[in-house]
């Protein structure tokens, strides 16, 4: 029951830590995906006082994907009865080229600046409007949720790594008198620490399953990631392959690295 | 023949301004069977505890089985015990292992293969009569048979010095003739040295053996 006491008070440990890495990770990911949604649905308007090719336009900053020409004729349509022929083919020569620059990538609002900075510097181009507001608020509220994620997961690991050390300490003190005994008959630091090492692999094992199944239960009631797909996100929060194995060797590496710190004070210390 | 223990002006204490032993010079030469006696206190168990290092020499030079016991590694220290058994007065015995893994403990650290330390462990067993018991934990034996288990560990691996603190202290009288009985092999079969730390030296020995007697921290050969 002591043991087994031992072993949940490390799996915990260790659950904690790789829960909190996975939660940025998934935090990490859905902010990848929203920008991913802004960048498809973002362009900035260019308007020229001459017709600019799409070569042109892409020339002007390796951010710009594709360019695509607004058309004029709706609003010339509309004038047609209010104005002669005349003054509407000279208000067609005179009235300025409309562009749509779409991006490779979500702007951060610096980059917007730089951009709109670079566009402006063309002589043809006479205004550009970045329309950004709007995903800014949204996407720096993201940016300062993953901010804060990240911050609180390096808490969790730095505390609950004190605990593993603590718990492991234990550990050691209840194998002291099968240590000492191998010690007598000489038997070398690591094979002496090996029923440590042992329980560290296991609980790391154990603690990466317990994290998988956590997440195959989230996954299979689907309630975050509706939640997700609701303000346009769709992502996958625990990929079973890569999110398990590097779970399994963020575990492995964290109790065994642990182990061996455990392992070594008490060596010199004898 | 070669001296498995030299001992020069050897002094052995725990704190800086105590005396346990002060100053003892002597050699033991490899095969022979050694009695330490002395009164409760009087230091023969610390003596043993320098000869496998688990106190180092405080003046003097000790050497053991030809390595120099002052300052040294964890390593060589390692490697020394490897070729030395003991037996201890409180047994010793891994709570958690199986009789037939206790008695293995030796062999496993000296890296040898589950079929030679098996039928090795099987022998040993057979000679301290317990080899009903293997599968069993030590808490379920009793004293004389854990000795008995601890005198099999000891010999496991056939190690050049076997050294002994009170083997038969609290045994009933057949543990004892068992442990004398494989004491007195290892000997004159094997020719290992054995150091035992008594009160009392048992009647009815049949090898020759060497007798020092400790008294007020000087070491004295009787004759």
């Amino acid at each position: 029951m002591k043991s087994l006491k031992n072993h949940i008070s490390l799996i915990i440990a260790l659950f904690t830590v790789l829960a909190s890495v996975q939660i940025y990770v998934a935090v990490d990911r859905s902010i990848a995906a929203y920008e991913s949604h802004l960048k498809n649905d973002y362009s900035v308007i260019v308007v020229a006082s001459k017709s600019l090719t799409p070569v042109e336009l892409k020339a002007m900053s390796p951010m710009i994907d594709r360019s695509e020409s607004i058309s004029t004729a709706q609003v010339l349509e509309r004038l047609k009865g209010e104005m002669s022929p005349k003054n509407l083919e000279l208000l067609k020569l005179t009235l300025p080229k409309f562009y749509r620059l779409y991006l490779n990538r979500f702007p951060t609002p610096d980059e917007i600046t730089q951009l709109q900075k670079r566009l402006e510097r063309n002589r043809a181009i006479e205004r550009v409007e970045g329309f950004s507001q709007t995903h800014d608020t949204v996407y720096k509220l993201m940016l300062l949720f993953k901010d804060v994620v990240q911050i609180f997961s390096i808490a969790i690991a730095t505390v609950t790594s004190l605990l593993i050390l603590k718990e492991m300490r234990l550990w050691q003190f209840q194998h002291a008198q099968r240590m000492n005994i191998m010690a007598l008959f000489g038997a070398p630091v690591w094979l002496r620490s090996a029923v440590l090492f042992r329980l560290a692999i296991v609980d790391a094992i154990i603690a990466t399953v317990i994290l998988c199944l956590a997440f195959f239960v989230i996954n299979h009631y689907g309630y975050l990631t509706m939640q997700l797909r609701e303000i346009g996100i769709n992502v996958q929060l625990f990929n079973f392959v890569d999110d398990a194995i590097r779970s399994l060797v963020i575990a492995l590496s964290v109790s065994i690295a642990l182990t061996l710190t455990i392992v070594l004070v008490n060596h010199e210390e004898e | 023949m070669d001296n498995v223990i030299i001992a020069e002006n050897l002094s052995l204490s725990y704190k800086e301004n105590e005396t346990i032993i002060s100053k003892a010079t002597f050699s033991i030469e490899a095969g022979n069977f050694v009695f330490i006696t002395g009164a409760s206190g009087s230091g023969k168990s610390t003596l043993l505890k320098s000869f496998y290092g688990a106190i180092g020499p405080r003046q003097g030079q000790l050497t053991v089985g030809g390595t120099k016991m002052n300052r040294i590694s964890a390593s060589k220290l390692n490697f020394l015990r490897r070729h030395i058994g003991i037996v201890f007065q409180d047994y010793k015995l891994i709570k958690e292992w199986t009789i037939e893994k206790n008695v293995m403990l030796p062999l496993i650290i000296s890296g040898y293969t589950g079929n030679v330390s098996g039928s090795q462990v099987q022998k040993l067993l057979g000679h301290v009569k317990l080899t009903h018991q293997a599968g069993k934990y030590p808490q379920e034996l009793s004293g004389g048979e854990q000795q008995r288990v601890a005198m099999a560990r000891a010999l496991a691996h056939n190690p050049i010095l076997i050294l002994a603190d009170e083997p038969t202290g609290n045994l009933d009288d057949y543990s004892s003739s068992v442990i004398w009985n494989l004491l007195e092999g290892a000997n004159t079969q094997l020719k290992t040295t054995v150091i035992v730390v008594t009160h009392h030296i048992p009647e009815g020995l049949t090898i020759a053996y060497k007798h020092y007697h400790i008294e007020f921290g000087t070491i004295n050969e009787i004759a």
